[in-house]
């Protein structure tokens, strides 16, 4: 799966966000703006935690940042392709092969097992299964510490397994970016622990820059940088420093 | 995980396998759908087949006779004004050039047997006894192959040589004769002929086993004057249903009036239309009842698996993808529901064949397991299945993944 990572020889900004609005309702009387002009660079390999309180526009932004949502206005462009006239094919195929997602719950598909679960990705691209990608979900399984675990039906494992394995799907095509949306929301302390670390681990041995979703601080300080989102803004950079002593 | 099985199939599979319940009640319903069909199907199919015989096995598919005699009014412009036509009387007569007629209508390609035959009525006596027949003068080699006679033999055998006649069970009785025995026929022209009765059939009419006789064709050519000619031409057709576009072919081609078993038997025949229209009414529906079974599942489903279907687009997986994961669900729910459906239609036919039985000993309606209706049944559901996928399949592909996840 390397060889569908990144763009040959692309070695710019992961995420490059101009002026990007969205709004809801466009041209009726409810007609709602969440998200008013962001500016956003995220580099290759940086680890970058967003917070900021609900509905503040969090989720706005990771979906148009995920290709799953569309901007009203602005630019964008995910490793170096401008993605705002793209059509929808090429749009699943762009997240496909560059973005990874992991969710508050694990949305795992609950009629596959665990290997299979993080094999469907590269099933999905490639259409017929494989030895090499049975090899990689293996792999993955193993990073997140589940490979013992890989032949059980999602709806078989504790929720802090679940969300690891919902990391290691998000890994599967090896993607430049993860973004993920309060992956640790759902879980007690201890598992949170361990999935930040996981993610943390997948960032600094693939150079995987992400997106962290968060409002937990003490996560957040251990990021790289983090992004204020309030009222649809992105507020002026903190350093991780300023973070802590706030904290 | 089965390899060689693409992704939509894997993920159409396991979604039905997952929600087993739903997909045993719909699989039972397509079924119970199928059953009825095939059922259906092949009963009234033996029905109309064994009416079908039971009128064919006594008459061509087809009948070409001479032309009928009409009057004319002799004189110029206005001179048949007010006068009274009265209509001639029907002579008996030869069809015109019959041999290269029957070789033109031998070289059709929807034709199977040509027979000619030379017919008309006659007397035949024996002693004092004497009862006016219908006397049918044929080629038996031709013949037999349209009106199948030699199986309806109950005494003697089929043969006709120039001296040779075949009454029906009801004449001898009436004249006291049987095999062996002979008969004088005289024709209304005066000319007579002695035959020797080698065999005696049942019609399975009493009138008909009165009044018909078979005798070599020559010998009722002689016997009624035609010399040489013959009065009618059998013709039996590949498919009987087009026996009437045949007739109508060869009237065109020929000019000779040529009468199908369709024309001849109208009212019998739209009875037969009318119970095919009745068949088809009822597979319709209960097709359509199947289908909307399966679209109403699928409906169910794409709901169910709406965060699934939100993941997957996520993950990148096409909208096409997700169509074709939903359609295939259908298909596969038609499929299965239909094989079970013809296992269950052949075990009530089975049933059927080995209790509705008559007084006679026979099936009150033959049926016979068709591999064509079973084939035809599995396409109908499976293909039923895939259009009613259409709609909700359409309506997963189209889901906005982040609606579908937010659910």
């Amino acid at each position: 799966m390397a060889e569908l990572a990144s763009p040959p020889g692309y070695e710019g900004p992961i995420v490059q966000m101009r002026g990007v609005r969205k709004a809801f309702n466009i041209g009726t009387p409810i007609e709602t703006e969440v998200l008013h002009g962001v500016d956003l660079t995220l580099e290759r390999g940086e680890f970058c935690a967003v917070m900021g309180p609900s509905g503040s526009g969090k989720s706005t932004l990771l979906n148009i940042v995920g290709l799953l949502d569309r901007p009203s206005g602005g630019r964008m462009s995910i490793c170096g392709e401008e993605t705002t006239q793209l059509e929808d094919a090429a749009l699943s195929h762009l997240r496909a092969h560059r973005i990874g997602f992991v969710f508050q719950y694990h949305y795992l598909i609950s009629a596959f097992t665990a290997l299979e679960n993080v094999l469907m990705p590269m099933l999905g691209q490639a259409g017929f299964a494989n030895r090499a990608m049975v090899g990689r979900a293996s792999e993955l399984l193993d990073k997140v510490g589940l490979a013992h675990r890989r032949d059980n039906l999602a709806t078989h494992l504790s929720g802090g397994e679940q969300q690891r394995v919902a990391v290691a799907r998000a890994m599967a095509m090896n993607p430049a970016l993860l973004l993920a949306d309060e992956p640790t929301g759902n879980l007690d302390t201890k598992s949170a622990q361990k999935v930040f670390d996981l993610m943390r681990a997948l960032n600094r041995d693939s150079k995987t820059a992400i997106l962290f979703v968060t409002h937990n601080a003490a996560l957040a300080q251990r990021c790289d940088r983090i992004i204020d989102i309030v009222d649809g803004t992105i507020a002026p950079a903190r350093s991780i420093e300023s973070a802590r002593s706030a904290a | 995980m089965r390899f060689w099985l693409p992704f939509e199939w894997i993920i159409a599979s396991r979604f039905l396998r997952e929600g087993r319940l739903q997909t045993a009640f719909i699989v039972g319903g397509v079924a119970i759908g199928v059953a009825v069909i095939v059922f259906m199907s092949a009963l009234l199919t033996g029905l109309q087949a064994n009416f079908i015989r039971r009128v064919l096995s006594a008459q061509a598919h087809i009948q070409l006779l001479p032309p009928q005699e009409v009057a004319r009014a002799l004189g110029g412009d206005g001179a048949q004004e007010g006068a009274v036509m009265q209509p001639p009387l029907q002579r008996l007569r030869t069809i015109d050039q019959w041999q290269a007629l029957v070789t033109q209508i031998r070289t059709m390609p929807e034709v199977l047997v040509v027979s000619p035959s030379a017919t008309g009525s006659a007397l035949a006596v024996r002693g004092d006894a004497s009862r006016a027949i219908s006397v049918i003068g044929i080629d038996p080699a031709l013949y037999f192959r349209i009106v199948p006679v030699s199986d309806k033999i109950v005494a003697g055998t089929p043969r006709l040589t120039s001296s040779d006649i075949l009454i029906g069970t009801e004449l001898a009785g009436d004249l006291g004769a049987g095999v062996g025995d002979k008969l004088r026929i005289s024709a209304a022209s005066g000319a007579s002929n002695v035959l020797t009765i080698t065999g005696v059939f049942d019609l399975g009419n009493k009138g008909a086993n009165q009044r018909t006789t078979y005798m070599a064709l020559h010998s009722a050519q002689s016997l009624l004057g035609f010399t040489g000619g013959v009065s009618s031409i059998d013709v039996t057709v590949k498919d009987v249903y087009g026996a009437e576009v045949v007739a109508q072919r060869i009237t065109a081609l020929t000019g000779v009036q040529a009468d199908s078993w369709i024309k001849t038997n109208a009212q019998f025949f739209s009875a037969v239309q009318a119970q095919v229209t009745a068949n088809t009414a009822i597979r319709f529906f209960v097709a359509l009842s199947v289908a909307f079974g399966i679209a109403s599942v699928l409906f169910v489903s794409v709901v169910q698996k709406s965060k699934d279907i939100g993941i997957l687009r996520a993950m990148g997986i096409s909208r096409g993808q997700i169509l074709r994961v939903f359609l295939l669900q259908g298909g596969l729910l038609g499929l299965f529901g239909s094989a079970v459906g013809c296992a269950l239609g052949a075990a009530a036919l089975l049933a059927w064949r080995g209790y509705a039985i008559g007084a006679d000993g026979q099936p009150i309606v033959p049926v016979t397991l068709q591999a064509t209706l079973f084939a035809a049944a599995l396409a109908l559901a499976t293909v039923s299945g895939l259009v009613a996928a259409f709609a909700p399949a359409l309506r997963a592909a189209r889901l906005d993944p982040v609606v579908a996840i937010r659910g």
